[in-house]
């Protein structure tokens, strides 16, 4: 795409002003928004949701005239499949010239490329955004525990919460304790996605968390003892659960984009969501009806961020480098914000943005689909991947015919 | 086996505006033998296709079909009991002699042994001992034609029609072949009804010619050769000048 | 005779073997080449790691663990037994319904409504198919709303697995629908060779009725040349990955979903168990035929006493018209299921029970034209060109075949169907290492020459016939005129054969668009077309957006035959191929 050089030189310099702020790092940005143009980055991402695959051809839109650089969205049914390929690409000794230049990653994902050496890195502190993020929030620091140390940089946040239909069914359970009584009431209108997703795992942690006799433990690398010991009280519970699911707990779906349908089509009443503004997002898109609504669980649920990380062997880490620090921009973070986008919160410090920028972010009106604000401050921290990976397995192993 | 004539009533064949076959009536007593002839095109193989009820396409067909007392116009083809022979053998070639035949043989035959005894039977009579297990494709003209003839009559049709069957043939194995038709059919009394273009043909039949043919006015119509007579079986007939009288 | 065939009727028939040195001399050995040499070092690829031999990961010692943790896997068992029972009944009710269908039409063709519907139906790839599929056979697909409420009293869809169901069914009914037209249409074109009409009426003579003289003498004759056609069903429906995904159930999946899975997982342990099941796979495929091939005999054998027992009046009549009537409903499933696909497309809110959607609107599309463009050009790209290296490649064998006398044998057609036949689990993993040594890996050109793998064949089996049957009068008489047989093939054989090669090219790119693993696999994820787009879509996607994809999906190749008929109408030298005969 060709741009008129009057604007790229004008958006080149409002990015060239940002720098200015910080010496440390300018020194180096401008090199690499040179190296970065006329690159080709190829951006790894689970590309089962609409709404975010229009996201980033927004963005793709933003970088190639701000920056040159061609934003090619690779969508992925799911992240593992980019993890594999730079696993293969590492087996097979391609070193330098990988194929995967950015990859939208958390948890038990960034911990396999991480734990082999795999990330490129630390890039994170070389994005001139990077210092408007919230530095208080810990999901940005430990991805699922795992210190983030700048091998990945967030972009989004994301809280579990639950979406029902208010016009089948007006109370919905608030503690995980109350699910299995709930279902018994409403039996065949619940259910979850399979556990090799991450959503269905995370209604599964959520559950182990709140049942568990010492939750702390879940902050700590599994073990088959702290395993064992954690996870009995969620047999007991998900056995008085199972026979009232959806298909009666014998199939899932397989995301949570497909739960999303199930409940459009009325063959659920009940479903978790990642993101606390997916049901507004949907019913503006006309894909969930009006009746819907999201609550959250009274104690708290797990929350996470989204992150972007570049592989060791990627060819444009430069390009992904312009890429993650856009993600970032006050700009697009806004963008994303709105319901019609993403919606969810941002990962930045609103009091570091200049108020003509907070304007925007506070422009976004709350709505009847959205949870009560009050209901997303208990945010629990994710266990560390390894309980993620045994806790499928087990269930896997559990409850396969 | 019930010896039974056919007689068509005002049986005619229509293609488009042209008529193929005037309405003809006709009566062949079992043993009998009526020859059809006509240059090729004339519509003769269209009236076998609609005695034996396998008639289709453009061609519109009309009058009544009797076998002895029963009216088969309405029945379908299988239900007729009005046996083809064609002009190719069509063996099937995916299948033995012997089962090529078993398949012609008549239900009335039962068990594996008493099936197998009586194809062996008439193979034997007809000099093909020890064929059964053969494939069609190792036989020679002649002798194909002659299973193919067998298989026909193990299936006991009431009503033998012959397609120009001699056609294929060499000369010296098509005398040997009509002399073979036309002794089984006597045998079983069939009434037959052959259709040919050689003269060869109906002088063996011997028995009523009907000759199809185009008036001055450009109408088809049907001649009567020679009047009806017993069928005509020689020894080994020689091809020659056919004489008013048929032959001996 | 006219004057050039009286001249080309004197001269020597045999072919002029000079004529055949040069390069087309190497075209069938390249062909063969280009084919089976990914396909045998994929096979290669994938058992090695299936014995614990991976280099890439430092794996080098032979052990029996990959087994050991293959059986360990949850659910395998099942899986196996989902595999076995979706793929082999469908099979069996595909060929079934196909045979009793042909027994009871006899030598008439199939009813202007059902050949009208089977078109599309045999263009559309597997993965739109099964999402349609999946829209018309869900609780709260179309049919149960066309029964909604009045019937059933159902205000909110039945908590009943009618798709993804734990037994497959889901998956065996996609299946039979998507490969009856296949099975029909090979089933036509080798009752053109066999003179089927003077058969039956010689049956009729001994007092057959049609349905049954058909299944005891036409379809022996016939079944030959079926045999690999319902080979590659077999292989086809035991290994299938797309349709799986989205008709199948998920806990467990089939064996070859398994193996997906676990190649595309990120522990790399993994691997190991998943190069095992993709043997197994394998294993289980040749397995089948072979049992098959078995029940062939026996059937043959058993068949040949029913034969000889020369009854005449049997049940079978109405089980083809059962057939028949089956086969009608199927294709019109099918049918439907491909329009249920445009209606989502423009629905806007269609809740259940609503037969119809409350509004419809073209917004999904107009959002989605940027986003279409992409895998839409890719997909087109690599068809064309999957297409036109199979066309180029199919020819010069022709011509080789012709100018050098020397005819493929028919146990050389084997080699043809080995990618129809090995299943893509089996040998893509294996491939796709073959073409990161050759770093090829998630370029076009990878996916290019993996697609050609199973194009090549159907576009060679497509052309092969009508190539031959040319009256070879027409080459010799141009060459009694001074042509080269350069010229007589540019000049004369192709304006003669442009249609058949069109409709061949068409069948190639049809075939290419239909391919989700090998884009997969030889993609690397990097190579997006409008059928891995549309799988990713249906595993979770709006449905209104893969309504959008599987549509334009398989729209492309019904626009492709479209093309392939009406183009030689407008352009001149298409006489009829063949001579008066």
């Amino acid at each position: 795409m060709r741009v008129p050089g009057t604007l790229r030189a004008a958006t080149l310099g409002v990015l060239l002003g940002l720098l200015a702020l910080r010496p440390a790092v300018a020194s180096n940005w401008p090199g690499v928004l040179a190296r970065a143009r006329g690159q080709h980055v190829y951006f790894d991402a689970w590309g089962g949701s609409e709404r975010f695959n229009a996201y980033i051809a927004w963005v793709s839109r933003q970088v190639a005239t701000c920056c040159d650089v061609t934003l090619r969205e690779v969508p992925l049914e799911d992240t593992a499949q980019a993890v594999t390929q730079v696993i293969a690409e590492k087996a097979a000794g391609q070193n330098r010239n990988g194929t995967i230049d950015l990859i939208w990653i958390n948890g038990p994902n960034f911990y396999a490329l991480r734990r082999r050496g795999l990330l490129y890195g630390p890039f994170a502190q070389r994005l001139p955004n990077d210092r408007l993020v919230s530095r208080g929030d810990r999901e940005v620091r430990y991805d699922f525990t795992v210190p983030v140390d700048g091998y990945e940089s967030p972009w989004r946040t994301a809280q579990l919460v639950f979406i029902y239909d208010s016009a089948y069914v007006k109370h919905v359970p608030l503690d995980i304790r109350a699910f299995p009584a709930w279902v018994r009431r409403h039996p065949g209108r619940f259910t979850f996605p399979q556990v090799q997703n991450f959503l269905g795992v995370a209604f599964l942690e959520q559950a182990l968390y709140a049942l568990a006799p010492d939750p702390a433990v879940l902050q700590r690398p599994v073990t088959p003892a702290a395993f064992a010991a954690a996870s009995a009280p969620l047999w007991r519970w998900f056995a008085k659960l199972q026979p009232y699911l959806w298909r009666h707990g014998r199939e899932y779906p397989a995301s949570g984009p497909a739960e999303r349908q199930l409940l459009e089509d009325g063959e659920i009443d009940l479903m978790p969501s990642f993101n606390p503004a997916s049901a507004a997002a949907e019913v503006a898109a006309g894909r969930l009806p009006k009746s819907v609504r999201t609550v959250v669980l009274t104690g708290g649920t797990l929350g996470n961020a989204s992150f972007v990380a570049i592989p060791y062997n990627a060819p444009h880490k430069a390009g992904a480098m312009v890429v993650a620090n856009f993600l970032l921009s006050p700009a697009a973070q806004a963008r994303a914000g709105e319901i019609r986008a993403l919606g969810g919160p941002t990962v930045l410090d609103l009091a570091k943005l200049t108020e003509a920028q907070r304007a925007r972010f506070r422009a976004q009106a709350s709505d009847p689909w959205m949870p009560p604000p009050a209901a997303l401050r208990h945010v629990l921290p994710e266990p560390h991947p390894t309980w993620a990976v045994r806790l499928a397995a087990a269930w896997e192993r559990r409850y396969t015919p | 086996m019930s010896a039974a004539g056919l007689r068509l009533e005002q049986v005619s064949i229509v293609l488009d505006e042209r008529v193929l076959i005037p309405p003809l009536t006709e009566q062949i007593a079992p043993g009998a033998v009526v020859t059809l002839m006509g240059p090729s095109g004339s519509g003769k193989s269209t009236l076998l296709s609609f005695l034996g009820g396998t008639l289709t396409g453009p061609f519109r067909a009309a009058g009544r079909i009797w076998v002895g007392a029963r009216e088969v116009t309405p029945l379908a083809a299988e239900r007729r009991r009005i046996g083809t022979l064609f002009q190719d053998d069509l063996l099937f070639p995916h299948l033995t002699v012997g089962e090529n035949l078993a398949f012609g043989l008549a239900r009335t035959v039962r068990g594996r042994s008493a099936r197998g005894a009586r194809i062996a039977a008439v193979l034997a009579q007809a000099g093909l001992e020890g064929f059964a297990p053969r494939d069609p494709g190792t036989l020679s003209g002649g002798q194909r034609a002659r299973v193919a003839l067998l298989r026909l009559l193990l299936a006991e049709p009431q009503v033998l029609l012959l397609d120009e069957p001699f056609n294929r043939l060499d000369a010296d194995l098509r005398a040997e072949f009509r002399q073979f038709v036309f002794s089984h059919a006597a045998a079983a009394a069939l009434p037959v009804l052959l259709v040919t273009h050689d003269v060869a043909d109906a002088e063996a039949a011997g028995g009523t010619v009907l000759a199809l043919r185009t008036d001055a006015s450009g109408a088809t119509v049907i001649d009567r050769v020679r009047g009806a007579q017993g069928p005509c079986v020689r020894p080994a007939p020689q091809a020659g000048p056919m004489t008013e009288g048929g032959c001996r | 005779m006219t004057n050039g065939e009286a001249l080309a009727a004197q001269l020597p028939p045999a072919p002029d073997r000079r004529r055949s040195h040069g390069w087309l001399r190497y075209a069938p050995w390249a062909t063969v080449a280009l084919f089976l040499v990914p396909i045998g070092a994929g096979v290669l690829g994938t058992a090695l790691p299936a014995f614990g031999w991976l280099p890439g990961l430092q794996r080098r010692h032979w052990t029996l663990a990959p087994w050991r943790a293959l059986w360990a896997q949850p659910g395998i068992g099942t899986a196996i037994g989902l595999t076995l029972t979706s793929g082999l009944s469908a099979t069996i009710l595909a060929v079934a319904l196909v045979f009793g269908c042909c027994a009871h039409l006899a030598q008439r063709p199939p009813g202007r409504m059902v050949r009208g519907l089977m078109g599309p139906i045999l263009a559309a790839p597997h993965a739109a198919m099964a999402i349609g599929v999946a829209f018309l056979l869900a609780p709260s697909g179309w049919i149960v709303r066309l029964l909604s409420p009045w019937l059933t009293g159902w205000h909110q869809p039945p908590d009943i697995a009618t798709v993804q169901d734990p037994y497959g069914i889901a998956l065996t009914v996609g299946l039979v629908v998507k490969e009856i037209p296949y099975l029909l249409l090979m089933s036509l074109s080798a009752l053109g060779q066999v003179p089927v009409q003077r058969q039956l009426q010689a049956a009729a003579a001994l007092g057959y009725g049609r349905t049954n003289a058909w299944l005891k003498l036409v379809l022996p004759q016939i079944y030959a040349q079926l045999r690999l056609p319902i080979y590659a069903v077999l292989a086809y429906a035991l290994s299938v990955v797309d349709m799986a995904l989205i008709l199948g159930p998920g806990n467990p999946p089939t064996l070859s979903v398994l193996a997906l899975r676990w190649f595309s997982s990120p522990h790399v342990r993994l691997y190991f168990p998943a190069a095992a099941a993709a043997l197994l796979q394998l294993g289980i495929v040749v397995a089948s035929i072979a049992v098959w091939r078995a029940g062939e005999v026996l059937i043959g054998r058993l068949a040949r006493r029913w034969i000889a027992r020369g009854a005449r009046h049997s049940v079978l009549g109405a089980l083809a018209a059962l057939a028949r009537g089956l086969v009608g409903g199927l294709t019109l499933l099918g049918a439907a299921s491909l329009l249920a696909l445009a209606v989502w497309s423009v629905a806007a809110g269609w809740r259940f029970p609503d037969l119809l959607p409350q509004r419809c609107s073209a917004a999904v599309w107009r959002q989605q034209a940027g986003t279409l463009l992409w895998p839409l050009s890719t997909t087109l790209l690599v068809a064309a060109a999957a297409s036109a290296v199979a066309l180029l490649l199919v020819l010069a064998c022709l011509e080789q075949e012709q100018r050098s006398g020397i005819q493929v044998r028919s146990r050389a057609l084997w080699l043809l169907y080995v990618p129809l036949l090995v299943p893509q689990i089996a040998f893509l993993f294996g491939t796709q290492v073959l073409f990161t040594l050759l770093r090829l890996d998630g370029t076009l050109l990878a996916v290019i020459w993996s697609h050609l793998l199973f194009v090549l064949p159907y576009v060679f089996l497509s052309l092969a016939d009508p190539w031959r049957a040319l009256d070879p009068r027409y080459a010799r008489t141009a060459l009694a005129l001074g042509a080269s047989p350069g010229r007589v093939f540019l000049r004369i054989k192709l304006p003669l054969l442009l249609r058949p090669v069109l409709v061949a090219a068409a069948i190639g790119v049809a075939v290419s668009v239909d391919q989700y693993l090998p884009t997969i696999f030889a993609g690397a994820g990097r190579v997006v077309t409008l059928t891995t787009e549309a799988v990713t879509l249906a595993s979770g996607g709006d449905r209104r957006v893969t309504g959008v994809f599987a549509v334009v999906q398989s729209v492309l190749p019904l626009a492709g035959y479209g093309l392939a008929v009406l183009v030689p109408r407008f352009t001149r030298g298409t006489w009829p191929a063949r001579s008066g005969s």
